[in-house]
């Protein structure tokens, strides 16, 4: 009833194509980031935004650049930890090396040298596709891990190879308490996803898209794979890169070469299989349920007061987590994405299906 | 179905109103929270030395009825040794405004060093965390109480010349370590100490969990060193012990540090494990202090005992009871300075800082014999320099070796060289200690 396109007509090719066609969506996004932007810092205690909230920006912006590497281009990769470990350690070294440096700038830095160091690791794709690839970009994983925990330059050779960043300011805005943290990351995650939906809107992501759905036919339409396949890498590692420096910087405040293993890299390709491939609000909800559900889980037995011991607790939480992850596939094999958009279908309907 | 509506809402109510009731009560207590883990590859571990702090708040308060009669208030939340989720743990117990934190993790110790001074809740890493963080003038907010890695190394350096009549020169020592910055932590001390004593040091890391380990012991078969030292967590260590025997190293030739050198360690490597040596940070496995009794008395034979009444006076339980032992004295401390009170994190800061445990207090606890007395300053946050060896007989751990005193004149200078970096990294200005002087 309330959701419906019925009046609005296109008058032009420029609002056909523009990323929410229907005005209800317009407003519901625009109503969404100014909540976040306005009401969001004076309701969340800085548990939620520690703990919570910066964590999943960060994350969801780290499952965009997987998204449009996995989801968008059809490459697997297994080395999304590894980009963001690029990022990071890019950053605290652009940082330790030249202070001077403003802090948006560092941020690019890194998000470049990732993208560099994506596009070498993204050449053996030319050649091999599926499976295969996976394990290339799995090599690429370790060899990074290995590389910050053998390489001791790149930590300012501290004894445990553990490195701390000092806090950051930004045109005299000192970005420390959780608050300004916060605004941070949602302006830069929400730059770049809106960077990256134009991006898959375009030419360069339909050549994406052609490669992925069949790249032999892509190739006949006249898309160079070798052009569309690096860009996609290239692209994906640089917003990993920006996660990776943001997740150490202003997440983690200092961490160790452990933090951005395999297990992160898993847990990014989860999140993007489970909010749905080739989408990137599926990046944001899969990311919410692989981050915050887990400990939502948690914390439930306390909330109600049921007297649990801790570790039985936290069985139950991989156990109801797994169980979840296999009723969402089973229900949605397209992911959450995919959920969304029949919601929406059926709201379009309502309350008279036919 | 309206009554029963009804019913249900003044149901959330009364539940609402207790957990207001709940908060204020909260508020007059002091809030300890114990990070552990219970579950995940180091639970075997993280299960002893969880029992025994719990029991030990568990004992001030049934036993003393609290420090000072401020009853301690306690809740337990799960790290799985894992970084991120220590963190959030940390940051949910937060708003209960907790005295102080023992990570029990060195990895989550660095993430929480970065918020304590911020959040001002001190640190207390009891035989572990970041060795330069000895030094007060930097780091403020955290205290390596009773030893650090680098004493650690010191310590086990000092043993094996004594064995070899304090001359090194020639040896090969091989360093077997979790590859992790606890695992990384020894290895400047060793490697600066190498070139004073002239040994050959090998580094030979072990990834998480450190059940995998057999290229490591096939490199230790070809280079043949002379000492072992294991710095394992773990499952990784009672691995190590294993392959040593399935290579035919000598047990009596390894040595762990005192997180590898307890009963969960030892016992799955079975007979193998017998004249494994280990550093004991100053208690062993004793079973009948006063502590214990004083434990199975008021704890245990109530049946509130955290863990099996067997597991008391094991090497980590023990160490569980030494840390919160020290927790409640800090706060007894501040106590002493800021009334007879719920105190704040601050003051548990200064607590911290100005802990002097005498021998008289040590008995009068019932630690005579598991510690010797310590005593921390404001540039001094560790407080004891002392440890001894232990060996495996196969049923339970005997000391083995007299008192060791970690080499002062050569470790601080190296904890300050560290600490000015850290601070000159994180454009920190150091505290000056002799102000306070």
């Amino acid at each position: 009833m309330l959701y419906r396109e019925n009046g609005q007509f296109k008058t032009s090719y420029r609002a056909d194509q523009q990323i929410f066609p229907i005005l209800q969506d317009r407003v519901f996004m625009i109503g969404v980031f100014i909540l976040a932007a306005v009401a969001v810092p004076f309701v969340a205690s800085e548990y939620m935004f520690r703990a919570i909230i910066i964590p999943w920006l960060i994350l969801s912006l780290g499952a965009i650049g997987l998204n449009l590497l996995v989801g968008y281009c059809g490459q697997i990769s297994l080395g999304a930890g590894g980009m963001m470990a690029v990022g990071a350690y890019a950053a605290y070294n652009f940082f330790l090396r030249v202070p001077e440096l403003n802090f948006l700038i560092v941020l690019i830095l890194a998000g470049l040298c990732a993208a560099l160091v994506g596009m070498l690791f993204g050449i053996p794709s030319l050649r091999i596709k599926g499976l295969y690839l996976a394990v290339a970009t799995l090599a690429a994983q370790f060899f990074l891990d290995w590389l910050f925990s053998r390489a001791a330059w790149f930590t300012n050779f501290t004894p445990s190879g553990s490195v701390a960043t000092p806090n950051i300011t930004l045109f005299g805005w000192n970005i420390d308490s959780p608050v300004d943290k916060y605004l941070f990351v949602l302006a830069v995650v929400a730059v770049l996803a809106l960077a990256a939906k134009n991006l898959v809107r375009s030419h360069i992501g339909r050549a994406w898209m052609a490669t992925r759905d069949m790249d032999v036919a892509a190739r006949v339409i006249g898309i160079r794979p070798i052009y569309a396949k690096l860009t996609a890498f290239g692209v994906s590692s640089f917003f990993l890169g920006v996660a990776g420096a943001l997740w150490g910087f202003i997440y983690l405040g200092g961490w160790e070469p452990l933090a951005f293993n395999i297990t992160l890299s898993f847990n990014l390709l989860f999140m993007i299989i489970i909010g749905g491939l080739g989408s990137i609000l599926g990046a944001f909800l899969g990311t919410a349920f692989i981050t915050i559900l887990p400990l939502a889980l948690n914390q439930i037995p306390t909330v109600l007061g049921i007297p649990i011991s801790t570790a039985t607790i936290s069985h139950m939480e991989a156990m109801i987590f797994g169980g979840l992850i296999i009723f969402f596939l089973v229900v949605e094999p397209h992911g959450l994405a995919r959920l969304w958009s029949i919601a929406k279908e059926k709201l379009r309907l309502w309350p008279f299906p036919h | 179905m309206k009554s029963n509506l009804r019913v249900k809402l003044l149901r959330a109510a009364a539940v609402l109103v207790g957990l207001a009731c709940g908060a204020v009560a909260v508020a007059e207590d002091i809030f300890l929270p114990v990070l552990s883990y219970r579950t995940g590859a180091y639970a075997p571990n993280g299960v002893p030395f969880s029992n025994g702090i719990m029991d030990y708040y568990k004992l001030v308060n049934l036993r003393d009825g609290g420090a000072n009669g401020i009853k301690l208030t306690v809740e337990e939340c799960e790290t799985g040794y894992a970084t991120d989720r220590g963190v959030e743990c940390y940051e949910r117990l937060k708003s209960k405004k907790p005295v102080v934190v023992n990570p029990l993790s060195t990895g989550i110790t660095f993430a929480l060093t970065e918020k304590a001074p911020g959040d001002k809740i001190p640190i207390v890493t009891m035989g572990y965390g970041r060795s330069e963080s000895a030094d007060g003038e930097v780091f403020r907010w955290n205290f390596p109480l009773l030893g650090t890695y680098w004493n650690a190394a010191d310590i086990l350096l000092q043993h094996v010349a004594k064995l070899n009549n304090g001359n090194l020169k020639g040896k090969k020592i091989a360093l077997v370590y979790h590859d992790s910055p606890y695992g990384k932590e020894p290895i400047p001390v060793l490697e600066e100490r190498a070139k004073g004593m002239g040994y050959e040091f090998l580094k030979l890391p072990v990834t998480h969990p450190g059940v995998e380990q057999k290229a490591t012991w096939l490199q230790i078969r070809q280079q043949r060193p002379d000492y072992v030292f294991v710095w394992g967590w773990g499952v990784m260590n009672s691995a190590a012990i294993k392959e040593a025997t399935a290579i035919g190293y000598g047990r009596d030739k390894m040595y762990g540090v005192w997180w590898s050198a307890a009963e969960p360690d030892v016992l799955p490597a079975g007979e193998a494990a017998v004249g494994y040596h280990g550093l004991a940070l100053q208690h062993s496995d004793e079973k009948d202090a006063k502590i214990h009794q004083d434990v199975l008395k008021y704890v245990y034979a109530k049946g509130q005992g955290t863990g099996p009444k067997e597991d008391v006076g094991t090497v980590l339980y023990n160490r569980g009871l030494v840390n919160g032992m020290l927790v409640v004295e800090a706060i007894r401390t501040a106590q002493a300075k800021y009334g007879k009170k719920a105190i704040t994190g601050e003051q548990m800061r200064w607590g911290l800082e100005n802990l002097n445990i005498t021998q008289a207090r040590l008995n009068e606890l019932g630690f005579q014999g598991l510690l010797q007395p310590l005593k921390t300053a404001c540039n001094d946050h560790t407080g004891a320099y002392s440890a001894r060896i232990h060996t495996w007989d196969g049923k339970q751990w005997n000391i083995t070796s007299d008192w060791y005193q970690a080499d002062r004149q050569f470790l601080r200078p190296m904890v300050q060289q560290f600490a000015k970096k850290y601070a000159a990294e994180k454009n920190l200005k150091a505290y000056d200690c002799s102000k306070e002087a």
